[in-house]
């Protein structure tokens, strides 16, 4: 359908065009306004994609949580100063040649085309449900075959929690 | 049901982690270098994305919604290190943060 | 999907991890009734805990087996490697007793922390899919990071974090992206269910496959310090408080091989070929920088963090075998380095003094005079890190040479062996400067021993001289265990 398409350019245009922003702009205030752009344009491509939850997630989680402490952060420290030193690397051959690197075995498997990805099997039809991203499976799933990560997760967020007090309290 | 095709999103997200490693190893701005792991974490969880709508299995939509969980967790405490940085020294450039040599 | 998930053998072999997070959490209630009357109790506590989980991963294994699903594997291997990183903490908390207090650094969270990242790491020795190895290994890192960072207003810790926390960030988005292309590649991240799917009728292109395993070497590259990747080791070590650097050396390092084991060595079995000169490569870059590296430093944590480099680098050739005796030899060496490695830092713990003062190699000067245990304990250490018969660490380069050269990779065993000529210069010179030379400034300062690190100092010492004259106790087990689930 051609509006899918139209849509997919639009989004990427966002995630790309954010992107590029966020690794050039001088200001880090700009940098993360632009990751938001960003972000959001990989948020259009999950609704793209029928995941209406993750959807939902990203807007509220990323850009809502961690863009805002990020924004938090940078609004705490002065950066006046670091917006009119010089923005890059000393050593930007070595980090053209790794980003060359990898940006070539990338683009061979853009260049072999659909062929290099080689998708597994998909599931029959008849399992798969018409809405692939409906929040009510998503938890079914996530209750049952993946409760132990979700389980952990919890010791991870614990650890962050303390991490971060232990980094921010007054004195140890 | 899109039409647009897998190799589409996946090159896409390809660029978008490059992008991503480009900002890490270039920018000297710790923030900066920061949210360009940000950038790389999005690249993956679209690629996830994607490839679970082309299976149709939802474990896809899992583990994209794990990893964001982790990259709240480690936004949380890379902020604070970032905080104490900045305390103790007084700037934000990364070749500054870098007093150890022989 | 059955109703009840989860049964009681599925959390009798995760006992160990809930030990830990349970007692983790249970140190920080008791902090406020505990404080400053007697925080040593957290120590205790935490060697409390470290001990009941390793008795509680001998009681899994007594229950072996598949655990959620197939998302964990306790098997010998995984218990192995629980054991070894428990052991680890338990030397980790030894000498931090008097770290801590001259550093008047007493917290719960510092336990607790410690304790949270030995359960990651305990369910990355055990993990089965991807997705619990990534969980497991954050929680391991983002707890190491704050530790590295642990003492707040000393600018080389805040340091040591900030580059420990942005690398291995960087170096976990390398490793998801891997995990991402083999989930679309063979529709599942069960390490089981991907081999079957490699080495299936219908499997995935190489190329692509090859793509995912070398992201995902990237990754865990940077996990183990291997070159090339090993640029943030030296910093973090230098300027993390000495027994947290002891632990990153050991524990994270062990787990992370762990995870590089039972992933290349299950999942990626069927397409050994495509990766064994990547690792080929990785080994000798990280053996020869390292030992390089080390021949000029002057700081001693600095020398141990290259010399870390290089052991990961002999692990490496045991990877490059490619076989069950190579991966027994790589689960011996772990153990045995981590014993000696961790042994050498609680030396240097202890000499360095309050605010760490003295790290050289020069204020070792007369150690052998002023205290001759510890010198003697440093030296079982240092000639095990040379490798010297009668040492874990003679065994350990034994076996992974042996396991090279059956695998034909002559080349490399030769080079890996010269290697260990030149790590042996360094080693030595560290043993004339403690017996050929007159105490120094910092050695005339120096506390005597507490309790706290005569254990720390002669527990490993003991191990390692135990796995140089009984090696058949731990090898035969590791050779059990090699035998990974597939």
């Amino acid at each position: 359908m051609l509006i899918d398409t139209v849509l997919f350019y639009m989004f990427a245009a966002l995630v790309l065009g954010g992107g590029v922003l966020t690794i050039t702009r001088r200001n880090a205030v700009h940098s993360a306004i632009s990751l938001i752009v960003s972000l959001l344009g990989v948020a259009g491509l999950y609704l793209l994609q029928q995941a209406e939850f993750l959807f939902a997630v990203q807007i509220v989680l990323y850009v809502g949580g961690i863009m805002v402490l990020f924004l938090f952060v940078i609004m705490l420290v002065n950066l006046d100063l670091a917006a009119k030193e010089r923005q890059f690397n000393k050593q930007w051959l070595v980090a053209l040649a790794a980003v060359a690197a990898v940006a070539a075995e990338i683009g061979y498997f853009i260049y072999r085309g659909k062929d290099a990805f080689h998708i597994a099997e998909p599931a029959t039809m008849a399992l798969a449900p018409p809405a692939l991203g409906n929040t009510e499976m998503l938890a079914d799933t996530l209750f049952s075959e993946y409760l132990l990560p979700f389980e952990i997760a919890s010791i991870l967020l614990l650890v962050a929690v303390v991490g971060a007090v232990v980094m921010a309290k007054k004195r140890i | 049901m899109t039409e647009v095709p897998i190799s589409w999103f996946l090159t896409l997200s390809a660029v978008l982690f490059v992008l991503g490693v480009a900002g890490f190893l270039f920018r000297r701005n710790i923030i900066t270098v920061f949210m360009s792991i940000e950038l790389m974490l999005n690249a993956v969880n679209l690629t996830f994305i994607t490839f679970s709508y082309q299976l149709k299995r939802v474990n896809g939509h899992l583990f994209a919604f794990f990893v964001m969980v982790v990259a709240a967790a480690e936004a949380a405490v890379g902020l604070a290190i970032i905080l104490t940085i900045f305390k103790n020294r007084g700037t934000l450039n990364i070749d500054d943060v870098d007093s150890m040599k022989n | 999907m059955p109703a009840s998930f989860t049964s009681a053998a599925d959390l009798i072999r995760l006992l160990p991890e809930i030990i830990l997070t349970v007692m983790g959490t249970f140190l920080m209630v008791l902090d406020p009734i505990l404080h400053k009357r007697s925080s040593r109790a957290f120590g205790h506590l935490s060697i409390l805990a470290l001990a009941g989980g390793i008795g509680g991963s001998v009681y899994a294994y007594a229950h072996a087996g598949p655990a959620f699903g197939g998302m964990l594997m306790v098997d010998g291997f995984a218990t192995f490697f629980r054991v070894l990183v428990m052991v680890v903490g338990i030397l980790t908390v030894l000498p931090s007793y008097r770290f801590l207090n001259r550093q008047d650094a007493e917290t719960s969270e510092y336990h607790a922390l410690l304790l949270f990242s030995i359960a990651g790491q305990c369910l990355m020795a055990a993990a089965n899919e991807l997705i619990i190895v990534f969980i497991g290994l954050e929680i391991s890192s983002i707890a190491s990071y704050v530790l590295a960072g642990y003492l707040r207003d000393d600018k080389r810790a805040n340091e040591a974090s900030l580059k420990y926390f942005l690398l291995g960030s960087f170096a976990t988005a390398f490793f998801l992206y891997g995990v991402a292309l083999i989930y679309g590649s063979t529709g599942s991240v069960n390490l089981i269910a991907v081999r079957a799917a490699i080495s299936g009728q219908n499997a995935p292109e190489p190329v692509f496959l090859g793509l995912a395993a070398a992201l995902m070497f990237v990754g865990l590259g940077f996990k183990v310090s291997a070159a090339p990747f090993q640029i943030w080791a030296p910093d973090v070590y230098q300027g993390a408080p000495t027994p947290v650097a002891a632990f990153l050396s050991a524990g994270p390092k062990a787990a992370a091989f762990a995870v590089f084991l039972r992933i290349f060595m299950t999942a990626f079995e069927p397409i050994g070929g495509g990766w064994e000169p990547l690792v080929w490569i990785s080994a000798l870059l990280s053996m020869t920088i390292g030992n390089f590296a080390a021949l000029l430093q002057s700081n001693v944590k600095r020398m141990l963090a290259y010399s870390s480099i290089a052991h990961a680098g002999y692990v490496l050739v045991a990877l490059t075998a490619r076989s069950e005796t190579g991966t027994a030899a790589a689960m011996f060496y772990l153990a045995a380095y981590a014993l000696m490695n961790i042994g050498a830092f609680a030396v240097v713990s202890h000499l360095s003094g309050r605010g760490e003062r003295y790290q050289n190699i020069d204020d070792l000067a007369g150690l052998g005079q002023k205290q001759p245990l510890t010198a003697a304990m440093l030296a079982i250490f240092l000639l095990s890190l040379i490798g010297v018969p009668l040492t874990g660490g003679f065994f350990g380069k034994f076996y992974i040479f042996k396991a090279a050269l059956d695998s034909h990779l002559y080349w490399l065993a030769v080079l890996g062996l010269l290697n260990s000529a030149v790590a042996a210069y360094y080693y030595l010179r560290i043993l004339v400067m403690m017996y050929m030379h007159e105490p120094g400034e910092a050695v005339e300062a120096v506390e005597p021993l507490s309790l706290g690190l005569r254990a720390a100092l002669i527990l490993p010492a003991m191990g390692t001289l135990f796995l140089g004259i009984f090696p058949a106790w731990v090898l035969d087990f590791a050779g059990k265990s090699a035998a990974l689930v597939k």
